[in-house]
């Protein structure tokens, strides 16, 4: 054995084994706690602290989940700008803690809540489901998350609830896009109250098994699979039970192309495009469109929420 | 010698650069040089090919301004070349919407041309660069005459429905359409500024001439200007 030279590292310094293998997780777990500024790779691997979850299998799908990179770089969250690949760079340094949701409206338990309470009575499940984009791209994505109703059933909505509305993050300093009025902000959407108690529709928290990155909505969002994703509301800061249908933000940007309800129907042109055919990201080029399923697919679960109802008036 | 210079090193070079766009597209297409295309391969050849058929379309329509303000004659040999470029990119988004998105369902590429208003005025732009593009050759040039130039402003109308095409289409940020928006009032302001300063010198020795014939003084001497 050399003898120790004048510029070996003492014992105390040497990084212990454990955590220089995990380096990056620790530091992009640090970064996703908002405890370290981003430092600015693109990840192809999923990176973020882990979350402990089940799996659904029974209401997740068996199709294939898109990559990680490509559910992080390919976003619409104009709050960090209005190109597909300026969320992942923009809400990098984006601090998605201390976190505050505020439940108001018809219901007997309200206030404002840390995220750590709104979050601790519920188990964590993994919910693989497709999102269909309004415009026409789709992917298959593994969400960690827990039933809304869940949620909604902890603050007593009372019976003049017939809707929850949703509300997203409004501060312009934190969220690059607001500064520039491509929608108005903040972001609001909201659910019927029996969509909204649906098994399928759930608060996400994660992807992939790891915290929620910042540009797929951290530290809260809505998924609501058998819609089109703009109901799949981001960041949320506002849970409000309401007796009159909310405002949704694209129905209030463009009316006579958006509604509130936004079924995934393949039988219901969008003005601009049918609606009859997706694109699934990550099938390659040169591979077909795909078409469209009823409700996403999602039909034997949720056709019975709209029964008797136009759906060609209420889209 | 800068004709010939235009000729021999700036023509081939400039015919170069205006593939490079397009070489990136079939580089990403298929991962040549690790270029990628993102995760929507499909809409970003779409999208880029239509935004640079509008870029050498401003390019094309900036020969001859550039011409007049630095006297270079010469360059109106880049601006045919140019304008097949445009050609070119234009008929590219066209197939890549038919193949890509269409998936060479004509009868959906013609439902869409008629109920979709933007889808109406892109097709309306594409099919009238056609008759510019077969007339682009010298014989063409001889054959016409005069006509040859009233065809091709055809090109200003064609510049408007191009941009149109890409505002109706955008979702919800306009920006960057009104600034494409903006670069052609300043190009068709241009020539429209030219063309009433012409007028306006025309009527000026038109009255020249009257004053002289009739032995009256006249204003200042005017050198006939080149058209």
């Amino acid at each position: 054995m050399r003898k120790t030279g004048k510029y070996d590292p003492r014992p105390s310094e040497i990084t212990p084994e454990g955590v220089y293998l995990n380096r990056r997780t620790l530091i992009a777990g640090a970064v996703a706690a908002g405890l370290l500024p981003s430092i600015g790779w693109s990840e192809s691997e999923p990176t973020g602290a882990q979350l402990r979850h089940s799996r659904n299998a029974r209401l997740s799908t068996t199709e294939k989940p898109n990559s990680w990179e490509d559910i992080t770089s390919y976003n619409n969250y104009f709050e960090f700008g209005t190109d597909k690949a300026d969320p992942e760079v923009n809400a990098r340094d984006f601090r998605a803690r201390p976190w505050t949701v505020t439940v108001s409206g018809e219901a007997e338990v309200r206030g404002r809540y840390a995220l750590e309470d709104i979050l601790k009575p519920h188990a964590l499940e993994e919910r693989i489901y497709r999102l269909r984009c309004v415009e026409r791209w789709s992917m298959v994505i593994p969400w960690i998350g827990f039933p809304l109703g869940d949620l909604i059933r902890r603050f007593k909505p009372t019976s003049r609830a017939r809707f929850v509305q949703f509300t997203t993050l409004h501060d312009p300093r934190r969220m690059p896009g607001q500064r520039y009025p491509a929608l108005e902000w903040p972001y609001r959407e909201g659910l019927r109250m029996d969509e909204a108690m649906h098994p399928l529709a759930i608060l996400g928290v994660g992807l992939y098994g790891r915290v929620l990155p910042n540009q797929n909505g951290a530290p809260l969002r809505l998924v609501v699979p058998w819609k089109y994703g703009m109901k799949s509301i981001k960041a949320i800061v506002g849970i409000a039970f309401t007796e009159k249908q909310p405002r949704n933000t694209w129905n209030v940007a463009q009316p006579e192309e958006y509604g509130f309800y936004m079924n995934v129907n393949p039988n219901v042109d969008h003005p601009r495009w049918s609606q009859a055919r997706e694109r699934r990201i990550g099938a390659g080029l040169f591979n077909e469109m795909q078409p469209t399923l009823m409700f996403n697919g999602y039909a034997d679960q949720v056709a019975s929420l709209y029964r008797g109802m136009d759906l060609a008036k209420y889209f | 010698m800068f004709d010939k210079f235009v000729r021999r090193i700036l023509k081939p070079a400039v015919f170069l650069a205006c593939l490079l766009p397009l070489s990136r597209l079939v580089a990403g297409a298929f991962g040549f040089a690790g270029v990628s295309l993102g995760a929507n391969p499909a809409e970003e050849i779409l999208e880029t090919l239509g935004k640079w058929t509008l870029n050498f379309l401003f390019i094309t329509l900036s020969v001859t301004p550039a011409r007049e303000l630095t006297g270079l004659a010469p360059l109106i040999r880049l601006r045919r070349m140019l304008g097949l470029f445009v050609f070119t990119y234009a008929l590219l988004h066209f197939t890549t919407y038919l193949v890509l998105d269409q998936e060479l369902d004509l009868a959906g590429v013609l439902e869409d041309v008629a109920k979709r208003p933007y889808i109406t005025i892109g097709f309306a732009a594409l099919l009238l660069l056609i008759p510019l593009a077969a007339t682009s050759t010298n014989a063409m040039m001889r054959r016409l005459g005069r006509r040859w130039q009233k065809l091709h402003r055809l090109v200003y109308v064609i510049a408007i429905l191009g941009v149109w095409h890409y505002y109706w289409q955008v979702k919800a940020d306009v920006r960057e359409p009104l600034v494409y928006a903006g670069i052609l009032a300043l190009l068709l302001g241009y020539r429209a500024w030219r063309a009433w300063q012409k007028k306006r010198r025309a009527q000026q020795q038109a009255g020249a001439k009257r004053a002289s014939q009739s032995g009256l003084p006249a204003g200042p001497a005017r050198r006939p200007q080149a058209s």
